[in-house]
Formats: C-alpha cells, structure tokens, sequence
C-alpha cells in the first residue's frame, strides 16, 4: 500500500487492511485519549499544591501531579505528531474547547476533600499501573517507551494512595466514614474506563492498544483487595456515568479548562 | 484558645547518593510510620535524582550526645597529636 508521505510512523501500520487515514486518525484519538486522561488528571491533583493536609503529603501529591503533567506532554507531543496538522503538546492543551477533550469523567470531578483525592487517585492508579503494564509490549514503538518510562511512575503511585486507602479506611470512625463515601460516590464513574470502543477495539486487534477486558479483571482483583485490606466493602452500584470519550463532560470541566487555559488564551504563543 | 497543632512523629532521613558511597544524613520528615517515613523520604529529598537508597530511622530512637557532653567528650582528643598518623616516613614512590 502506498502511503501519502514518509513519515516512519506509516511503516508501522501499513499492513492494515484500513487506508492509512482511518488508521492514522485511530491512533491519533488512541494516543490522545491518554493524553487528555494525564493532563486533566494532573490538573485536578496539582490544585492541592500548598493545601496538603500537611507538608510532606502536600509534596507528594505536587510530585505525583508533575509526573501525570510530564507523561501529558508525551502523549499530547506524540499526538499532535501522528495527527500531522502541526499542532504541538501545546495547541492541543491550550487551544481546544470542552467537547474537544477526550478524557474520562473521572479525571475532571473536583478534588473534594482529601479523601475523595486519595480514592479517585487510587483508582486511577490502579488502572493507569495494569494499563501502561501492557502498553509497553504495543507494536508502536514511540507508545511502548512512553508506557515502560509511564509504569515506574505508575508503580509508586500505585504504592502511595495503596498505602492511603488502607490508612484512611482502617483508621479512625471519622476517616472510614469519608473514604467509605468517596468509593460509593466514584464507584460509578470507574465503568467508563473499560467501556471498549471501536477504536479501542481496532487498536487492541492491531497490538498497538490494549485489551480492556484483561485490564479490568486485574483491576477488579487489585481494588477488591485494597478495599479488603482497608476494611471497606465494594458499594453497589446502580447507575453508571459516561461520556468523556464523546466530549460530553460534566458541569466542572468548564471551569478547570478555564483556569488551565486562561493564560495561553489571553496571550497566545506566550513563553515561560 | 489557640489550637493545638499535633504532629505526626518526625523521623531522620539518609539517603546514599549512588553505589559506594555512604549515607549521608539528608534531613528529617513526619509520618505515621515507616513505610509512609520512606515515601516521604523520597518525595522530599530524592525528586532531583538525588539517592539510589533510603534509610529512615525514628529520631526519637537516636541517641545523642549534649553539647554539655562536649568537655568531657571532645576536648580530651585535642592534645593528643600522636593519634594521628602523622608519624610515619611515606615512602617518596608512594602514591597518596
């Protein structure tokens, strides 16, 4: 199959029964999808920097925010690559509306308190550490490397809010009551995550993307055992949300995207 | 009334710089326990690529000299030239 450029990304996919095109404009959304769950991620977890519930817990949460930021910059850069319309890390972080944005709901739901953070951070985790385990064998050579740089952060993560869920679910009446809450409340946005589409679909049968369904039974095992562990139980859930992969967010997303973008949108192209 | 503020216990951290060398004491941290103790430890003093290993120790466990100690303890050595080796004839194709 002849290609449209030279670009080495379309040696990697030109065995694929697709034209290039849908191709390419798969692996974009693929790549993109991640890039969006890293930045609205880290943009969320960053607002706790200097209102830790003490310093050291407010470093690591900083620390674990510059990481998602750091893997956003991966994926966005290689996104706008693979798009191939010139759009850098930035142009995609900065200059695209809320419909635009590819992120799970998850992602965008406001900190809440500490506890909130820690569960949502902590599924996120456990999700994000299966995920980039198996991406890091993906065909696509740019994904695999960001994947094994991403899991040795995702491991730590892990660790960390690991440690916090059992700290604030076997600990004191009060913490139990507020993590106990938390997972109910996120419970139903975590379906969102293993909602295969037709890309994820192509992109798991070409062996650049992941199998979902493997993913989810890992999380099932690792959260069954955290919420055990912390003396919690796994609430019933009897609706699910969804949508980010549409573009169709919650009511908060406006207002973190306003606040993350307000500076490039005032001066565009402005440098640090 | 002014609050209490009630701290976790504060622990003191090492942190070796790379393969050889020893641990050198870096600063101290607060937390629960020492798993926490370690992660700390590495949030604050390792986020610039500073260690390849981490000890921390309860500061309550480690036992200090008083600098009313210091007479007895220190001033004794200062006239006591001939512990050193200072002594010796260095052979001139040693190389020190």
């Amino acid at each position: 199959m002849e290609l449209n450029d030279g670009e080495t990304l379309d040696a990697k996919v030109c065995d694929c029964p697709m034209t290039p095109d849908t191709s390419r404009q798969d692996l974009f959304q693929y790549v993109l999808r991640l890039g969006d769950n890293a930045l609205i991620n880290g943009q969320r977890l960053s607002e706790w920097c200097g209102h830790g519930p003490f310093l050291e817990e407010d470093v690591g949460v900083a620390n674990t925010a510059l990481d998602l930021i750091g893997r956003a910059r991966m994926l966005l850069t290689y996104a706008g690559e693979v798009e191939g319309a010139g759009r850098t890390e930035d142009d995609l972080a900065y200059f695209r509306h809320e419909r635009d944005f590819r992120n799970f709901l998850i992602m965008e739901l406001p900190v809440g308190d500490f506890a909130f953070t820690t569960a949502r951070q902590f599924f996120i985790d456990a999700y994000d550490y299966f995920y980039y385990q198996a991406l890091q064998y993906s065909v696509d050579s740019t994904l695999a490397a960001i994947a094994a740089k991403t899991l040795k952060e995702c491991e730590y993560h892990l660790r960390h809010t690991g440690e916090w869920m059992v700290r604030l679910g076997d600990g004191t009446a009060e913490s139990h009551e507020k993590i106990r809450k938390a997972v109910a409340d996120l419970m139903p946005f975590t379906f969102e995550l293993f909602d295969a589409d037709e890309i994820d679909r192509r992109m798991c049968e070409r062996h650049i993307g992941v199998d979902l369904d493997a993913i989810e039974k890992s999380w099932n095992e690792k959260v069954a055992d955290a919420l055990a562990e912390a003396t919690l139980e796994r609430p019933e859930v009897t609706f699910t949300r969804s949508g980010g992969r549409q573009g169709l967010h919650s009511e908060h997303m406006g207002y973190l995207l306003a606040e993350m973008q307000s500076v490039q949108r005032t001066w565009p192209g402005l440098q640090w | 009334m002014s609050k209490k503020i009630k701290h976790l216990p504060l622990w003191e951290v090492f942190i070796r710089s790379k393969r050889g060398l020893d641990h050198k004491h870096a600063g101290s941290i607060h937390a629960a326990d020492g798993e926490q103790a370690l992660q700390y430890a590495r949030d604050t003093y390792t986020r610039r690529n500073e260690g390849c290993s981490i000890w921390v120790a309860k500061s309550a466990d480690i036992i200090a000299s008083r600098p009313e100690d210091s007479a007895s303890f220190f001033d004794p050595a200062g006239d006591k030239v001939y512990r050193h080796p200072t002594f010796y004839d260095v052979p001139d194709d040693l190389k020190l």
